[in-house]
């Protein structure tokens, strides 16, 4: 018996900027440990990174996992959606936790402020999209106010140099995860969602703006809910400010969100992959807590 | 002269949507489709003014469905072709190519803004496996230099584009830019290569003039120049020009002259003129299509139009960026 706090073991399955981002934010987690970093090539900036912080690496992508499941509790799947449903099926197998960070959807959507309760049961989960980090706790703040929710629209703009060659290749992809989630969360008749890549520099930082048609607007009611929204959000999510609304213009309530992110490896501008991924680690934090106080 | 053969593209049943917060009838829509393929117009455009998919509370909700508004032009085009504007980031494959393409659509121009040409990528090579006529578009291309116009148009034809087209999205160009970056564009591309116009700086004849003399083969115009903000170059008179100039366009002149008058009796409630906004829009460099809910939400506030517009500008906004004209309006009233 001992009454040292064991930390909570993660993997993070893809080597990229989302994954070497994800380390950084688990290494400064008191309750997670990153176990092993995984990916195809023993070269790339984010290897380099582990090794300077004595994290074990691995170029073995999947096959590490299938050799070391007993050393993993939870692992973070930073890969594609494509991988992650072969991924998927292996971690089901082997028991282990997995935070979907691809677009796959396999698992129910997450989104912390609004039902990390719920996922906590769940094997995998999935984290929707940056644009549904950033909008989803807006339209259940409103989907919390109001009765009849005809039509939610987000418009997420994202600087340019943020978007990384697969999401650029694949905007519909992000388009279709980010209006089901809205969909699923807020329950409205309709949901649509918007992207822009702004080239400017410097750098903007991503702002998302949710527009919605009801039935009787309550803003009142809408500000407090939204205020107690922003605050959940923020807890996990530093950088996530409101600048506008709620207000009714034309017609139309407007919110209107600034995501500034941490900087930890990826810059302060990247709001849009800071709030996926520190979406990500408040669940893995929360599987932590619930883990360690079942012992 | 390099080329004698022109292509018209005819944007005024989509740009001048614009001008008419997309409140375009399907009965507006057959009257004038019908008379631009008597007067032998090679492709018509049709559609929301950000293109398919675009209808939304952030530029604006269409009147009539794309489907409906496709399916109407398709009954009332024999001739001419039947053309779109496709943004990626709005439309997708699932929810709007493919419906375009069951409707009969010819023509696709996929845009992005002039940095951002690989997310048009999927869709580009979606019309031309589908084996369309497809188009590539950048827009507010008076905001990146010749070379990387050139680069971003590049991609564009790897792609299957079979052109490219430079939007003067803001109505900023003078003739020596056009010609600057279009001539460039023409050397270093094997594809055609087009310009889009708009009259904010009243430059929008003059610029397709100089445009084709640079070495475009397809400029686009708009009936009475019915289009977002100051309006886009005015086709009836740009095709007198062209065929004065001794182009062929494949366009008849007195039938052309009664489709841009079927527009003003059918379409326009008010004329396109180059309003004190729109002089500073273009100037500003911001789209066009900005006009209206830069006008209406400068009211709101109190505030003066054209320092929104210069805001605006400073900030490097888009096309699709309309959220953040009310937040920098707010700004700007708490600032005074």
């Amino acid at each position: 018996m001992s009454f040292i706090k064991k930390k909570y073991r993660v993997a993070i399955l893809g080597s990229g900027n989302i994954g070497t981002d994800l380390m950084m934010k688990v290494q400064k987690s008191k309750n997670l440990v990153c176990v092993a970093f995984i990916g195809r090539t023993n070269n790339s900036r984010g290897m380099m990174r582990a090794i300077e912080s004595n994290i074990k690496i691995s170029d073995k992508s999947i096959q590490y996992i299938i050799d070391n499941p007993e050393e993993i509790d939870l692992v973070f799947d930073a890969t594609s959606a494509k991988d992650h449903e072969m991924h998927s099926k292996i971690f089901k197998k082997l028991g282990i936790v997995c935070i979907d960070l691809t677009p796959a959807k396999i698992g129910p959507m997450c989104v912390p402020s609004v039902n990390s309760e719920e996922c906590l049961n769940e094997m995998n989960i999935n984290m929707v999209s940056c644009g549904g980090q950033a909008s989803i706790p807006i339209a259940k703040a409103i989907a919390n106010t109001h009765q009849d929710i005809e039509y939610i629209e987000v418009v997420s703009s994202i600087a340019s140099k943020s978007a990384g060659p697969a999401t650029r290749r694949n905007l519909d992809e992000y388009i279709k995860t980010t209006s089901e989630g809205l969909k699923y969360f807020s329950g409205a008749r309709k949901t649509k969602s918007i992207l822009n890549l702004n080239p400017a520099i410097p750098h903007i930082n991503m702002v998302t703006t949710i527009l919605a048609k009801v039935k009787t607007p309550n803003i009142k009611k809408l500000e407090k809910e939204v205020a107690i929204m922003v605050d959940k959000v923020k807890a996990y999510v530093p950088g996530y400010e409101l600048i506008f609304g709620p207000k009714l213009e034309n017609d139309r309530i407007v919110v209107m969100l600034k995501v500034k992110g941490l900087g930890d490896f990826l810059p302060k501008y990247a709001g849009n992959l800071d709030i996926i991924n520190s979406a990500a680690i408040a669940m893995a934090e929360e599987y932590a807590n619930n883990k360690i106080n079942e012992k | 002269m390099r080329n004698n053969k022109i292509l018209i593209s005819d944007a005024t049943l989509r740009d001048g949507n614009h001008a008419i917060s997309h409140q375009m009838t399907e009965k507006q829509i057959s009257s004038y489709c019908s008379a631009a393929d008597r007067a032998g117009v090679p492709i018509v455009e049709v559609g929301h003014g950000n293109g398919l998919g675009a209808s939304s509370l952030q530029v604006g909700r269409s009147l009539v469905d794309d489907i409906t508004m496709l399916t109407i032009a398709r009954e009332n085009l024999k001739k001419s072709r039947l053309g779109v504007h496709v943004i990626p980031g709005f439309a997708t494959i699932e929810n709007d190519l493919k419906p375009a393409i069951d409707c009969g659509v010819d023509v696709f121009r996929i845009a992005s803004h002039c940095t951002e040409a690989d997310i048009t990528e999927s869709h580009i090579r979606f019309c031309k496996m589908k084996g369309k006529t497809v188009f590539g578009v950048l827009m507010m291309s008076h905001m990146a230099g010749k070379e990387v116009l050139s680069d971003e148009a590049s991609k564009m034809q790897e792609y299957g584009a079979e052109a490219v087209i430079l939007m003067d999205s803001s109505g900023n160009y003078l003739p020596n830019d056009v010609k600057e970056k279009i001539s460039f564009l023409e050397e270093n591309l094997n594809i055609s290569v087009g310009f889009h116009a708009h009259n904010n700086l009243g430059m929008a004849i003059s610029n397709s003039v100089a445009a084709i003399e640079a070495g475009a083969t397809i400029v686009d115009g708009c009936s009475r120049g019915f289009g977002a903000g100051a309006g886009n170059a005015q086709l009836e008179v740009l095709v007198a020009v062209l065929q004065r100039m001794g182009y062929d366009l494949g366009i008849d002149l007195y039938k052309m002259l009664d489709a841009s008058d079927i527009a003003e009796r059918d379409l326009i409630k008010i004329l396109p003129s180059i309003s004190s906004s729109s002089i500073v829009s273009g100037l500003s460099g911001v789209f066009s299509g900005y006009l209206r809910p830069v006008i209406r939400i400068a009211n709101d506030f109190n505030i003066d139009p054209r320092d929104l517009f210069f805001e605006l500008g400073r900030r490097k906004v888009v096309a699709g960026q309309e959220d953040l004209i009310i937040n920098v309006a707010s700004e700007i009233s708490k600032g005074q």
